[in-house]
């Protein structure tokens, strides 16, 4: 590109030494941090190594269409990485694609149809008064009394201790459980809750519990759910409260702010996600409130919000508090001490600010204008992953040799050095692809593999570039060495532009594309960066140090650079042509 | 290597070459007739899409099967109530493809082929695609294709010269049009993983033109301070001299991807392997052949109207008319392919050796002079 078109790079000619010793250097060190790493092999995508990978495109709704951006599809990943691996699937991978795709890989060996499920549905967020909470024990058994007239009044305080010490949510906890909860059935208003909840819910012993007995069955039922509720234990959680009409009251987990598992009841859902019209993490100055997290609500959603909030004010703690439910488990439950009814509201506490932009990125889930729609599903059996593995190494191998066979048919002693050249990229690629995986999650997949392969040729032109050049040279009557300090300059520019616009290719087809051909398209760019790398600091060093051997300086017959088998011209003196393109040389005039 | 070697060493010296500057109108309507045949093909054929692109799903089923095609396409056709097509691979495994069934339904129609062709529902590999994934796939190639072509053009303008960035761009259209028209009049199936061979295509493409175009921007630096070449004439030379580095780059390109084809269609009978290679493989071949014949003297064209080329041209043809009155035996006889060949280049483009060529020449004169 820039390069001088004269200049003869003075290191490299000099000092060819230094440049082998530092590629060497970084290769030893590459792999040995390989090795360090304990990743000795790339990690192998989905379609290699069998499992699960699901395609998602976020559709929006109408008339929203700029609800797709970085902010709505870092929030949805978030959610769905939440439900994903919720389900004991610690392995699975949720990442955006594209401007519009996520893509989620599952590992084999875990339950595909169900995570499948959880991310095909639509995040639920709901607003719901709390009746009753408490911290959930380590064993299931013993923590939950089961008399609805209350607990341990030890274990309360200890809890609002703990809360108050470390958390923004300030529920003063559970206190008068049974009639609490009862009481907060009653006084709940929304139409369709009174229907269900008149359940008098929960305590069945409580004294104002009246309801019919269907009712109170429901009541004793979710009472029972809750007394058995442990959400210290992942699956239980998982499935805590699925399946409820948001109009039921149900159970829920969640994580108070001393990270403590807390068991919750809830009462029907009085606000839906959906009526939230916007929620960001502020930080609040006026106040010094530090991290808080505001809610803007849609005009329906700021009525119904008003009447909860209304009602909730003039409850005792914990019923003062609503909880902010998604899927199914508790992110955060305010205590409410006014009706809010300006539509707009603050959620305060000792948030840190990654806490807080984590509350206002689930609140705005549910306001977030898009569903998302399977686009593809693949799954790959472990045993078709490897054999596509298989065919993918045997193609490598079988295309590898092929090149080195040609190499060594057409440049002879050369290939001494191109082949060797085609070592160490595929050595630096193979390392780097290793340790890729653990660092920005690469994934080497069906095509990655291809683009490997199709790399080989890339590689190997850059050596047909400079080998030529050198030929060329001494075609002209050069001796070795000048003639490969020559071809230099005009070779390495080449192989610079040639390379800068094999990159640019991958670079444009990495951030423009989805799906497999991101995978291609880096494993391209990756050995496009590593051609230019090993031509300069190996194979260039390499000929410069093997031009002065004999075998090359005086042109064997198998050396590649034979003066008589290239019909080189003898050296001339007195020539008034250096080169027969003529019109370079001004002489010729 | 002897006898290529020589040949390079030749080509390199200008002793044989072919005239592609000077041909180049056959080669253009080459071009255009394989185009007009690509897009013909397109139009009235139009491409086979692939499942990706209609929506459906692909169940591969393990190695040996026991199970003939038309049991396994009655039982797909049961299970989903939809026509199902299916193909024996090499190693007894069925690839079953039904199209236009939800993805929502697929769970039910896998469970069911499994219990009929009696395998483990683990052991059927799925690829469910909804009706626009490939569609989408295609759309973001597409843009990813402007997008790869405006940068290459503003890259080509800066590093070497506006003409050949708009030449190399005919030549990637060119590319792009031959192999999709390939794919079109053969009927091979088009799916996300053609798509990504295409779109490598850009880069090969591009690269090979960029070789020759770098090897003609050096070689015309002074063209102005000369007489003896047109533009053309030299640009003929750059396609010439670089001709061996093609010829071994477009073989050493070749050779991986003919190896994954080979694989990909041999072993595992079709899949993305089989598809990224086989348009690779098109493509690849196309790319060469455009760089050489299309893009380089495109380029000439172009260049030959601007109005320096223009006043160099007239001053070359003025002097080899010059010369030509003053000896006209000069003229080689032994003169090869370049027929605008000026006489007293003689003893650089012919002669290996000074010597002939000054003998030559000495015969020459005389005799013009005994005229």
């Amino acid at each position: 590109m820039a390069a001088p078109k004269k200049g003869r790079s003075a290191s490299a000619q000099s000092k060819p030494g230094r440049s082998l010793a530092l590629i060497l250097i970084a290769i030893v060190a590459l792999t040995g941090g390989m090795f360090a790493s304990g990743h000795t092999t790339p990690r192998l995508g989905i379609d290699l190594a069998g499992g699960t990978s699901i395609t998602l495109r976020a559709v929006p709704e109408k008339g929203q269409e700029s609800a797709i951006n970085k902010a709505n599809m870092d929030t949805a990943v978030d959610i769905m990485n939440r439900r994903v691996n919720g389900l004991g699937v610690s392995e699975a991978e949720v990442q955006t694609q594209g401007d519009r795709n996520i893509i989620v890989n599952i590992p084999k060996g875990t339950n595909s149809k169900e995570a499948r499920q959880q991310v095909g549905t639509t995040a639920k967020l709901y607003f719901r008064p709390v009746l009753a909470t408490e911290i959930s024990g380590g064993s299931a058994t013993t923590s939950p009394t089961p008399s609805a007239s209350g607990k341990p009044t030890d274990k309360a305080s200890q809890k609002a201790t703990g809360k108050s010490s470390s958390s923004a949510t300030p529920s003063a906890t559970a206190t008068s459980q049974g009639r609490a909860v009862t009481d907060a059935l009653k006084a709940d208003s929304t139409p369709s809750a009174t229907a269900s909840s008149s359940a008098k819910a929960s305590s069945s012993p409580s004294p104002s519990a009246s309801g019919s007995s269907a009712a109170s069955a429901a009541a004793a039922k979710l009472q029972a759910q809750y007394t058995a509720l442990d959400c210290t234990k992942k699956s239980v959680r998982a499935t805590a409260g699925q399946g409820v009409k948001a109009t039921d009251p149900t159970v829920a987990c969640g994580k108070n702010g001393a990270g403590q598992w807390q068991k919750y009841v809830l009462g029907p859902a009085a606000v839906d996600g959906t009526d939230v019209k916007k929620a960001s993490a502020v930080f609040n100055t006026q106040s010094a409130a530090g991290w808080t997290v505001t809610m803007e609500f849609t005009s329906k959603g700021a009525k119904k919000f008003g009447d909860i909030t209304g009602q909730l004010a003039k409850n005792q703690s914990p019923q003062n508090q609503f909880a902010i439910v998604l899927d199914g488990n508790v992110v955060s439950d305010p205590r409410v001490s006014e009706a809010l009814t300006g539509g707009n509201a603050e959620i305060t506490g000792s948030f840190t600010q990654e806490e807080a932009q984590s509350l206002a990125n689930m609140l705005s889930y549910g306001a977030l204008p898009l569903t998302f729609k399977e686009d593809s599903v693949t799954t790959v059996t472990a045993a078709l992953g490897g054999e596509q593995l298989h065919a993918g190494l045997l193609a490598g191998a079988i295309g590898l040799a092929l090149v080195v066979i040609y190499l060594l048919v057409f440049y002879r002693g050369l290939s001494v050095i191109a082949i060797p050249s085609l070592m160490v990229s595929a050595i630096l690629t193979y390392v780097i692809m290793a340790l890729l995986g653990p660092t920005i999650g690469f994934a080497l997949n069906l095509p990655a593999v291809c683009g490997a392969i199709v790399a080989i040729g890339i590689t190997a032109d850059s050596f047909i570039v400079f080998f030529e050049r050198i030929r060329d040279e001494i075609r002209e009557g050069r001796s070795l060495r000048p003639a490969v300090e020559r071809a230099w300059p005009r070779a390495r520019r080449t192989i610079l532009v040639s390379d800068f616009v094999s990159f640019l290719a991958a670079a444009v087809l990495f951030i423009v594309t989805v799906g497999k051909v991101q995978g291609f398209a880096f494993t391209l760019g990756l050995t496009t960066v590593l051609d230019v790398v090993v031509v300069f600091l190996f194979t260039k060093p390499l000929m410069t140090l093997l031009a002065r051997r004999k075998f090359f300086a005086n042109g064997h017959k198998w050396s590649g650079l034979d003066p008589k088998a290239l019909g080189a011209k003898p050296p001339l003196r007195s020539t008034r042509r250096t080169r027969p393109a003529g019109p370079v040389d001004p002489k010729e005039a | 290597m002897s006898k290529l070697g020589s040949l390079g060493a030749r080509l390199h010296r200008g002793e044989v070459g072919y005239d592609f500057v000077g041909n180049r109108k056959i080669w253009y309507g080459v071009s255009i007739l394989i185009t007009i045949t690509a897009i013909l093909g397109l139009t009235v054929r139009g491409l086979n899409m692939g499942i990706e692109f209609q929506g459906g799903a692909v169940f591969t089923t393990p190695k040996n099967t026991n199970v003939s095609v038309t049991q396994a396409e009655t039982y797909a056709q049961d299970a989903s109530g939809h026509p199902a097509v299916v193909q024996k691979l090499g190693d007894g495994t069925l690839r079953i493809q039904i199209a236009g069934i939800d993805t929502n339904k697929s769970d039910q129609i896998k469970d069911a082929l499994a219990k009929d062709l009696n395998v483990g529902t683990e052991k059927i590999a799925a690829d469910l695609v909804g009706p626009s994934w490939g569609q989408q796939i295609a759309d973001k190639a597409w843009q990813g294709l402007a997008i790869f072509m405006v940068l290459v053009v503003i890259y080509l303008a800066i590093a070497f010269e506006w003409r050949m960035a708009l030449a190399a761009l005919v030549a990637l259209i060119h590319d792009i049009t031959i192999t999709t028209g390939i794919y079109a009049l053969v009927g091979f199936e088009v799916t996300p993983g053609t798509v990504i061979g295409l779109l490598t295509i850009l880069g090969y493409s591009l690269y090979d033109t960029v070789v020759v175009f770098d090897s003609l921007k050096e070689q015309t630096k002074d063209i102005t301070k000369q007489t003896r070449w047109t533009y053309s004439d030299v640009a003929n030379r750059s396609i010439n001299g670089t001709l061996m580095r093609s010829i071994n780059t477009t073989a050493v390109a070749l050779l991986p991807v003919a190896a994954l084809l080979f694989i990909g269609g041999g072993f595992l009978g079709a899949g993305t392997l089989n598809d990224i290679s086989l348009s690779l493989f098109v493509g690849l071949a196309a790319g060469a052949y455009s760089s050489i014949f299309i893009a380089t003297p495109l380029v000439a064209d172009l260049k030959e109207r601007e109005p320096q080329m223009k006043a160099l041209r007239k001053r070359v043809l003025a002097k080899r008319a010059q010369a030509a009155a003053e000896g006209p035996q000069a003229r080689p006889e032994t003169a090869d392919t370049y027929g605008d060949e000026p006489e007293d280049a003689a003893p650089a483009v012919v002669g290996p050796r000074n010597q002939p060529a000054s003998r030559n020449r000495g015969r020459g004169r005389p005799s013009g002079k005994r005229r």
